[in-house]
């Protein structure tokens, strides 16, 4: 055993734990293996350092996926880019470890790597492991292989290129179908890096076996691969040798591809050009919006706006705005919700008087809506069509579901709308909401639930600022106040919460005259947890009022506090004449 | 052989079987009580069939590998196999692992046991056996991974050294480690700040020396634990093809998992009525089709089996296909509901066929015919009379599993007495076998072939077969239905069974 000195004991301890019996502490060397690194200096990290982590790679996957992910950024440590093919080898037996998530982050490093690497080494090395890992025995390599090849490809000769472009294509017809899988997904990435002479020859035939595979789990990843390998093509490629793909999967059999294709068609649209879109996609996707399997329908809803987007108003009106329609009443509330949370957008893309004509009674037909979801999808983007049409055609039927929603029985659904309170409010005017929502925001305040009343003081807060001190002074504070005389402490303490998350906006003047004297009478409470709820609010209290006051008005009421009988009221009291004090000895 | 027509190709009949006593595990002995822990509760060979899982009540799982398949795997064997006579497979123990923990669901009530219902074989990857095993709720994935026993033996701090601490290995017994783990190991800029680090490393250092013996020992490890999706009781697992996604079924629902995703699961059967007092049938067991991905089989307590396609929707409430025997049994009874039950379902390899055991026969069902089964066959047609009995004491709801042979000719199920019958399949072949899971299988064999019971044209094919009348019973002696033969499995490339009597693994060969 050797003996190490004082200083050097922390790094000692740290390289022995990279064999520690307890994971935790292995976990923790791995993560600091630059610290290592350093320590042994860059020669011995590279003949001792990472063989000793190609051997020792038997590990925990925690393990072993931060070693995959520091492997990623070690190239200082090993004495930088012309010696960064030392940190394959040690990348690679991580790239053939069954746990997914760990060949991913090796896979990735692997391509950080291979990046930074000079030409010739990607040629001596990179090139090399590509090509034994696509020959892996089990498919975990293979799989890994598939996402390495389009760092690998572009610095090979011609003759190699040839080669790689045939090893993918042998991927692209594995047995293994987590092979096919793993090919699937990053053709878009590969073909980015071919030729465009090749790009319409062999990556078009492997993305044509890719989208014949008789796994449907094959066949929806390449429904991915359509938008990528759109963007490469041609536009008129696009349209001989895309679009039919494209077509054909609307009209797979399986359920899990239409909905794929229903998630990915505005991408496709723009690959192939106004046209192509007009005459194939538009009917693709009404076709989508009108599918019998209702995860299809709200996929393809989803996507209505941003579809809109790219298509002109007039298509949109006569081909879309109809099935819209109609998904506004399907059947299925997930269809309608996915539909109301992305509808307001349209309202932009057609403009003032389509979205009067055609847009206004389906928001209006979805306010009222059975499920409350769908109303609140509908809430939260009010400002789209604010900006289009004003809110004022909308804010007669909104008013009743506003207040439906406030008194919902879940409370979720509470919560929900009063997140929106302040958005509805910037739209609505203050005029608006004095007279109608005013009141609701008070009531949220004794709701029967903890998260509602916590939200509902955080919501006066955020109206506060919002509408400005003044306002509040007059709508917000008077009704607050008035609840500290509630008979129950829970309600009580919702109002010193709502008190000292107001105090920040309204400032030290009206703190000091409105805010304070109530705090300091609850100080005088019966129950101890308001009273050690008023010490922690002092507390938040001393850096907005003036230091006068704080001797004057809270330090007196903590001392009291600080000898109350209940043990708890007497430790926040300590602690907020214990910040005072610190309070004064820095300034 | 054409398109997965594995009985269909007729002409010259398979010679019947001769089967022998290959091997037991945890053979009783005289007069030793059975352990209720040790009753085996699972069997399953691996898709290579060079392994073997059995699952028993106590929550293990037992490996078992085959000795024969070391070194000539696949081509080789077979060539060898055409100069010299086949050796049959043999196994041998490989290792064991606690499966399940006996549980308790605190807001149910309900004790949960920690019996291994099945047990499903995953892909191999790296060397390593993947397994899915569950018990009445939940589900797990295993590793099974020979690994090399390492052992370090130099390392840089020295316990010595330090003055009344502890060992080092074990950092967390050091004063001077502790301070360091409070700092999660070590502060950052204490190295970067006040070490000077030299250009050439620091030489005193050194990295841990780890000697690997050539010694293995397997170690399981528990990867993934799919839990609270189901209500009631899951009774059947199954891999799909596309070696990511695999099902659960209980006895109302049929969840989708991915197997790296273990806390969420898509419902894809609910048979759940809205109101409890109108359900009339279960789930009692489901399958996926052996290669196609979106296709797979569930059976239910009526007797009928329901093919469903995943690409239809999202929740597969309707199936595609409907398998029922629409003939009426000649007799009806207070018990014709509760047999038809199917207590098990097996697509045969290439997935043209299903085979269904419900309690009195074996049913051979062809997915492009679903006007009734291709052939039935009578498994324990002597205890017709005793149904009675064997309502009283419960038999009756015992659930017997069946398996194919590997090319299809052939199928199996259990019985009483610790017997199992093996059928040929193949029209006009009347091989009926029954065996004993004991080391002489062939004591209660029956000597007379069984006929078929009436002849029907070869156009529909359907063979019904009479199996050993009362008459016929082994050695006269009376069936005992407290020694079952409830699971067994066919290998998957020859003819060798494995069965579990109580807790004895018997393995016969042909």
């Amino acid at each position: 055993m050797s003996m190490v000195d004082e200083p050097l004991y922390p790094i000692a301890v740290l390289i022995d734990e990279l064999k520690n019996d307890d994971i935790q502490l292995r976990l923790n060397s791995i993560r600091r293996l630059s610290i290592i690194a350093r320590a042994l200096g860059e020669e011995r990290t590279r003949k001792e350092l990472i063989p000793f982590l190609s051997e020792n790679n038997d590990d925990d996957d925690e393990v072993l996926l931060a070693m995959a992910e520091e492997l990623g950024v070690f190239i200082p440590y090993v004495g930088g880019v012309e010696h960064a093919h030392v940190l394959l080898p040690p990348l690679e037996t991580l790239s053939s470890v069954e746990e997914t998530c760990v060949r991913e982050k090796a896979v990735d490093s692997l391509c950080r790597i291979g990046s930074q690497m000079r030409e010739n080494d990607l040629v001596d090395h990179f090139i090399p492991l590509a090509k034994r890992l696509s020959a892996g025995e089990w498919f975990t390599a293979r799989v890994s292989a598939c996402g390495i090849f389009h760092i690998a490809y572009p610095s090979a000769s011609d003759m190699v290129k040839t080669e790689l472009r045939s090893i993918y294509s042998q991927l692209c017809q594995d047995d293994m179908p987590m092979v096919r899988r793993a090919a699937a997904t990053n053709l878009g990435k590969f073909a980015a890096t071919i030729e465009s002479a090749h790009l319409k020859t062999d990556i078009m035939s492997m993305f044509e076996d890719l989208t014949q595979d008789d796994q449907d789990s094959v066949r929806l990843l390449a429904v991915e691969g359509c938008a990528a390998l759109g963007k490469l093509l041609e536009p008129q490629d696009c349209v001989t040798h895309l679009l039919p793909v494209i077509v054909n999967f609307s009209q797979d059999k399986s359920w899990r591809v239409r909905y794929m294709v229903a998630n990915q068609l505005y991408e496709l649209c723009e690959a192939v050009g106004p046209e192509p879109t007009r005459t194939d996609l538009v009917p693709a996707y009404v076709r989508l919006l009108r599918d019998n399997e209702a995860e299809v329908r709200i996929a393809a809803a989803g996507k209505v706006t941003k579809f809109c987007r790219i298509l002109n108003p007039e298509l949109a009106i006569q081909h879309i705005l109809p099935c819209v329609k109609e998904l506004s009443s399907d059947s299925s509330q997930h269809v309608r919700s996915a539909l109301a949370s992305v509808i307001m957008g349209m309202a932009p893309v057609l403009g003032k008087d389509a979205t009067i004509e055609h847009l206004l009674p389906i928001f209006l037909s979805l306010l009222k809506d059975e499920f409350p979801d769908v109303r609140l999808n509908i809430i939260s983007k009010l400002d789209q069509v604010n900006q289009v049409i004003g809110i004022d055609l909308l804010s007669q039927s909104l008013l009743p579901a506003i207040v439906e929603l406030a008194e919902d029985r879940h409370w979720r659904v509470r919560l929900a709308i009063i997140e929106y309170i302040p958005l509805l409010a910037s739209q609505l005017g203050v005029g608006f909401f004095d007279d109608k929502l005013g009141a609701l925001c008070m009531q949220w305040l004794q709701d029967k639930v903890h998260s509602i009343r916590e939200a509902a003081a955080n919501n006066l807060k955020r109206l506060a600022e919002e509408f400005g001190p003044e306002w509040a002074m007059q709508h917000i504070v008077p009704q607050v106040l008035e609840m500290i005389n509630n008979p129950h402490y829970l309600y009580r303490m919702t109002i010193l919460l709502a008190v000292s998350l107001l105090a920040p906006v309204m400032g030290s003047e009206i703190t000091c005259s409105k805010l304070l004297p109530v705090v300091i009478t609850a100080s005088k409470d019966r129950v101890p947890n308001i009273k050690f709820n008023v010490a922690k609010m002092m507390q938040s209290l001393i850096p907005i009022v003036d230091q006068s006051v704080v001797e004057k008005m809270i330090r007196p009421c903590l001392v009291e506090l600080s000898e109350d009988p209940d043990v708890d009221v007497r430790f926040f009291a300590n602690q907020a004449l214990q910040s005072i004090d610190n309070v004064m000895m820095s300034s | 052989m054409n398109g997965g027509d594995e009985f269909g190709a007729s002409g010259d009949l398979p010679p019947p079987l001769d089967w022998r006593f290959s091997q037991v595990f945890g053979e009783r002995s005289a007069g030793e009580e059975v352990q209720e822990v040790d009753i085996i509760s699972a069997i399953e060979f691996d898709k290579s069939g060079d392994h073997l899982a059995t699952g028993d009540r106590g929550g293990r799982v037992v490996l078992f590998e085959r000795t024969d398949s070391k070194n000539a795997t696949g081509a080789r064997r077979d060539l060898e196999g055409t100069d010299y006579p086949l050796r049959h497979p043999e196994f041998r123990y490989k290792t064991e692992f606690q499966s399940h923990e006996p549980e308790f669901d605190y807001l149910k009530s309900l004790e949960i046991e920690e019996k291994i219902n099945k047990i499903r074989w995953s892909q191999t990857a790296n060397g390593a056996l993947f397994l899915l095993s569950t018990n009445d709720k939940t589900i797990k994935f295993w590793k099974v991974q020979d690994k090399k026993i390492k052992k370090i033996c130099d390392i840089n701090t020295d316990s010595s050294r330090l003055i009344g601490n502890g060992s080092v290995a074990s950092s967390s017994n050091s004063n001077s480690t502790n301070t360091c783990l409070a700092n999660g190991g070590l502060p950052d800029n204490s190295l970067s700040n006040d070490f000077s680090l030299q250009p050439g490393g620091i030489p005193l250092l050194r990295l841990p020396a780890v000697t690997t013996s050539h010694e293995t020992s397997p170690v399981a490890r528990c990867r993934r634990v799919y839990t609270h999706a189901h209500d009631y009781h899951i009774n059947s697992i199954s891999n799909n093809s596309d070696g990511e996604t695999f099902i659960s079924a209980d006895d109302l629902r049929i969840n989708l998992w991915n197997l790296e995703i273990s806390n969420q699961s898509f419902n894809i059967v609910d048979v759940k009525p809205a109101n409890m007092e109108d359900l009339t049938e279960v789930i009692t067991s489901a399958e996926f089709h052996p290669t196609h991905c979106n296709t797979l089989a569930y059976s239910s307590s009526k007797g009928s089996i329901r093919l469903i396609d995943l690409r239809q929707s999202a929740l597969c409430d309707s199936h595609s296909k409907l398998f029922e025997d629409t003939e009426t049994p000649s007799s009806r009874s207070f018990f014709t509901e509760i047999i038809a039950s199917i207590s098990d379902i097996k697509f045969a390899k290439q997935g043209r066929y299903i085979l269904s055991r419900d309690y009195m026969t074996l049913k051979l069902w062809d997915i492009n015919m679903d006007s009734g089964p291709v052939s039935t066959f009578q498994v324990h047609e002597y205890l017709r009379p005793k149904l009675c009995d064997l309502y009283e004491n419960d038999s009756i709801f015992d659930k017997f599993e069946c398996c194919l042979s590997g090319d299809g000719l052939r199928v199996a199920t259990g019985s009483y007495s610790n017997l199992f019958r093996v059928f040929g399949v193949t029209p006009g072949n009347t091989e009926t076998t029954t065996l004993e899971a004991s080391k002489n299988p062939m004591r209660r064999q029956v000597t007379t072939p069984s006929r078929p019971s009436r002849s029907l044209s070869s156009i529909t094919r359907v063979v019904r077969r009479e199996g050993g009348s009362p008459g016929t019973d082994g050695n006269g002696n009376t069936f005992d239905h407290t020694t079952k033969l409830l699971h067994l499995a066919w290998h998957p490339t020859e003819n060798s069974i494995a069965c579990a009597a109580a807790n004895s693994l018997y393995m016969y060969y042909a």
